[in-house]
């Protein structure tokens, strides 16, 4: 543990911050965009070139808002909620490999913070503290639609998250490693999980929906119903943190499904290409934000095409859908395993 | 059963509902999902409809009736008389204008003994109708093509006459208002205001 080491593992924790920021920051503009384009509009290209200055213009708006607290909300709780939403949303990016190794010098630089042994674990435990942000923000404001709101995401992620967790488990059974960088290293070239789970990452794709309250599962802040669900009684920025952390979320739900399901930053003929290990590295980085912007215009892409669940079909959706055919998944795929065992 | 009546449909457009069972496709709503992302990709692709204001315009007719315009003659005087035909013609009542005598030194600025030293039109009341441009019998006040700008404060809206008149260098065409079809109903001396 010298000098280096630790400074290398600042910079680059303070580089995948600033990412995930600029990721999510561009999400909304890119939200718009969508949006705008799936409905024949131009969406905002004003503030320069294809409105490239918009966030920047929305942030300084939303800091130059009124900050308005409600007379007989929790004010600890109630500034902890955004705080805390945002906190743990930043956390997840710590464990995601985000590429393979650097060498420079002799010594290796893993593009990944932290390898934990229980990578996928720590997401988990991360992603269902998540909730925590919302349920806290939503009780603290003491109003009937931010409870309501908090109540339905707090049930909402705990349904989702069974069947997410069983899918996950068939992937563990297969790479028999918790460690997120030991499953992307299985899906060498073309390996993709994709191709043996199709139907894991079905449930795992719905769930992700489920966990970061998108469309059409956005029931916690549906305008129709609950004005704007748990951020009824939120202003300026705070409001502007859970606008903010469903993007971070959206952008680390897309990491996790590439690095599930998609191989990461492998990508096809790696092998083939004979380049030195940077430079397949730096190509592998990109390729793995690549398909992350994919999963991010799709989760776009869904959110303006499907309208939202009743709460009904939402619960009816998560178990007795999902879980079961998350059972079945296991089963079967434990089924496999074992006669390829024994075979 | 026969004594339920088959009410026959007048329209012609009665449909009967069907509540009948979903197939295992349709239940699973996998393949109406994908369907309904092919639709939407389609309109990613479309030609935007969006008007991209300031810089373009949407087509208007010839004769459209927009902020109007006190007109000068040939010789740059201004041609009201102030007779107040306008004002008394106007059904929302938005015209408003005093009147004076010409001075001597003045034979350069307005045509006619007497004009408007005052002239103001509300824009918020005026319902573009163009009353006041039949009205007038000297040719002075027309409707034109251009768009009353928008802006912050009520007492704005009121244009005076630094806003109306046409400037000496700058003229107005108003040429697309006076058709011949219009001049031959202003000389026409079977309409009253003509005689």
């Amino acid at each position: 543990m010298d000098g280096t080491y630790i400074l290398y593992k600042f910079i680059l924790a303070s580089a995948i911050l600033l990412i995930s920021l600029l990721v999510a920051m561009y999400s909304t503009l890119l939200e718009r965009k969508v949006a705008a384009f799936f409905q024949d509009r131009l969406g905002p290209n004003r503030a320069g070139i294809f409105g490239i200055f918009q966030p920047l213009a929305d942030g300084l708006k939303l800091f130059f808002k009124e900050e308005f607290m409600p007379g007989d909300a929790d004010k600890f709780l109630y500034i902890l909620g955004p705080s805390l939403t945002m906190m743990i949303a930043l956390l997840t990016s710590a464990v995601i490999p985000w590429g393979n190794s650097l060498v420079i010098g002799g010594a290796e630089y893993s593009l990944q913070v932290a390898d934990v042994n229980v990578g996928v674990l720590y997401v988990f435990a991360i992603l269902s503290i998540g909730v925590y942000g919302i349920m806290i923000g939503g009780w603290a404001s003491n109003n009937k639609y931010a409870l309501i709101g908090a109540v339905r995401a707090a049930s909402q992620m705990i349904s989702y998250e069974l069947a997410m967790s069983m899918t996950i488990i068939a992937i563990v059974m297969m790479s028999g490693s918790l460690s997120l960088k030991d499953m992307v290293e299985q899906q060498h070239g073309m390996n993709w999980n994709v191709w043996y789970q199709p139907l894991g990452f079905l449930i795992f794709l719905v769930c992700a929906f489920a966990e970061c309250n998108r469309s059409p599962f956005d029931l916690p802040e549906c305008e129709t119903e609950l004005i704007g669900g748990y951020h009824t009684e939120y202003s300026s920025m705070k409001l502007g943190f859970y606008l903010f952390a469903e993007y971070i979320n959206m952008f680390i739900s897309s990491a996790m499904i590439a690095t599930l399901f998609f191989g990461g930053y492998n990508f096809p003929f790696m092998d083939d290409l004979h380049l030195s290990h940077n430079v397949i590295t730096i190509i592998g980085s990109l390729v793995f934000f690549v398909k992350i912007a994919f999963f991010v215009f799709f989760f776009m892409w869904v959110r303006w095409t499907l309208p939202r669940f009743r709460y009904d079909q939402l619960m009816r959706l998560g178990w007795k859908s999902l879980l079961p055919l998350a059972i079945v998944n296991m089963i079967i795929t434990g089924l496999v395993i074992m006669i390829k065992h024994h075979l | 059963m026969s004594d339920k009546p088959n009410i026959a449909s007048l329209s012609g457009r009665k449909k009967v509902v069907s509540n009948k069972k979903m197939t295992f496709m349709e239940m699973i709503y996998l393949p109406a999902i994908i369907g309904g992302f092919g639709i939407t990709l389609s309109h990613f692709f479309k030609k935007k409809v969006t008007l991209q204001y300031p810089e373009e315009t949407k087509p208007r007719s010839e004769i459209y009736r927009g902020m109007h315009v006190l007109k000068r003659d040939d010789e740059g005087r201004e041609r009201c008389t102030a007779c107040g035909l306008c004002a008394i013609s106007c059904p929302a009542e938005a015209i408003t204008m005093i009147a004076a005598e010409r001075k001597e030194e003045e034979m350069n600025l307005y045509r006619e003994e007497k004009y408007a030293s005052m002239y103001e039109i509300n824009m918020l009341r005026c319902i573009f109708c163009g009353l006041c441009e039949e009205a007038c019998p000297k040719e002075a006040i027309f409707l034109t093509d251009r768009i009353v700008s928008s802006d912050l404060h009520r007492g704005d809206f009121i244009y005076g006459k630094d806003l109306l008149v046409e400037p000496v260098d700058q003229r107005i065409d108003i040429s697309h208002r006076q058709t011949p079809e219009v001049l031959k109903f202003k000389l026409d001396k079977n309409q009253s205001h003509n005689s």
